[in-house]
């Protein structure tokens, strides 16, 4: 029985996007028709591709993209067709744009104010640590050099 | 300096607070249409009642096209408020979404009749072409056509006054702006 239940749960994992059967001409368009139904976004549903999707739209989708596919639209006319009708919204790779500039640039900036803060950091704690090296007292340079002598010594 | 620094956290804060601020007054649900202020789309196909139809049939004055189905429960919530528009002189086309035919002209029937005529679209491709993802919806056309607002959800006497009186004010008499 539990033999049976993980063969169902491995089983199921890669079915969940084959709502219905595609015939393509080419391998590359089936290809090219999966990743368009994970990376476009249902328009009626808010968190799912069309891939995942049963909203009526997305499966009016999925057909519709089949069709373009098979008519040999590229990439940017597909991508087009759907923004043009349904707008940025379906995109879940945002287009690299004005407006979406921020939204792009953002992680390459926080990632430069990072390392500004990083670089501040260890240029600070350098500095203490050469005062502090430099900062030694005649006690403990005694000190010090009796230790570095009994280690000598005892090697 | 020293003491700018002080305040950082107080700004950060600040910011922080504002975004989500705004954040709260966003809904999540709304989504521009991508066909406001552009045309129409082209389109031809048949009325419910056989003869072809095609966009310049839309055109000519301040019209409303309503996506309904009978299978779409909102659309009988919002249908007597269609009646009610009618009556008072507001063009409305149909646009019967994904239906059958049938169904729909006994729809119609029953419920009375606010559509100047209704657009057949049983595949759903004219639909796609408006960037509908649902029943019902409204699209606001001017004289040329061209898009000027696409309300989804039912219609009301509350949404007619708050989101669509402002727009048709707008257009001015003639139906252009």
């Amino acid at each position: 029985m539990r033999r049976l239940l993980i063969l169902l749960v491995l089983l199921g994992g890669p079915l969940h996007a084959a709502v219905e059967t595609f015939d393509f001409a080419t391998e590359e368009q089936r290809q090219r028709y999966l990743e368009f139904a994970q990376e476009l976004r249902c328009p009626k549903c808010q968190n799912q591709n069309l891939a995942d999707s049963n909203a009526p739209i997305a499966e009016d989708l999925r057909l519709e993209l089949h069709r373009l596919l098979l008519d040999g639209k590229s990439d940017e006319e597909i991508v087009d067709f759907m923004v043009t009708r349904y707008g940025e919204y379906v995109l879940y790779e945002p287009r690299l744009e004005a407006k979406t500039a921020l939204l792009w640039g953002a992680p390459v900036l926080m990632l430069g104010v990072g390392l500004l803060v990083l670089a501040g950091i260890v240029r600070r704690a350098r500095r203490a640590g050469v005062a502090r090296a430099t900062a030694l007292s005649d006690a403990e340079r005694r000190r010090l050099e009796e230790l570095l002598d009994e280690d000598a010594r005892q090697g | 300096m020293q003491r700018l620094r002080l305040f950082l956290p107080l700004i950060a804060f600040a910011v922080l607070a504002l975004l989500l601020w705004r954040g709260l007054s966003l809904d999540p649900n709304h989504m521009p249409s991508a066909l406001e202020d552009r045309p129409f789309p082209q389109f031809t196909a048949r009325s419910l009642t056989g003869d072809p139809v095609s966009r310049e049939d839309l055109l000519g004055g301040v019209a409303l096209v309503n996506v309904w189905a009978t299978w779409c429960p909102s659309c009988a919530a919002e249908h007597a408020y269609l009646n009610e528009l009618a009556r008072t002189g507001v063009t409305i086309f149909g646009l019967n979404y994904k239906d059958d035919s049938a169904a729909a002209r006994r729809w119609i029937e029953t419920r009375g009749d606010p559509y100047r005529l209704n657009i057949v679209d049983d595949s759903g491709r004219l639909g796609i072409d408006l960037g509908v993802t649902g029943a019902p919806e409204t699209y606001l056309i001017d004289a040329a056509g061209i898009v000027r607002l696409r309300y989804q959800g039912p219609l009301d006497a509350r949404v007619w006054r708050e989101q669509f009186e402002p727009v048709i004010a707008r257009l001015g008499a003639d139906g252009t702006p």
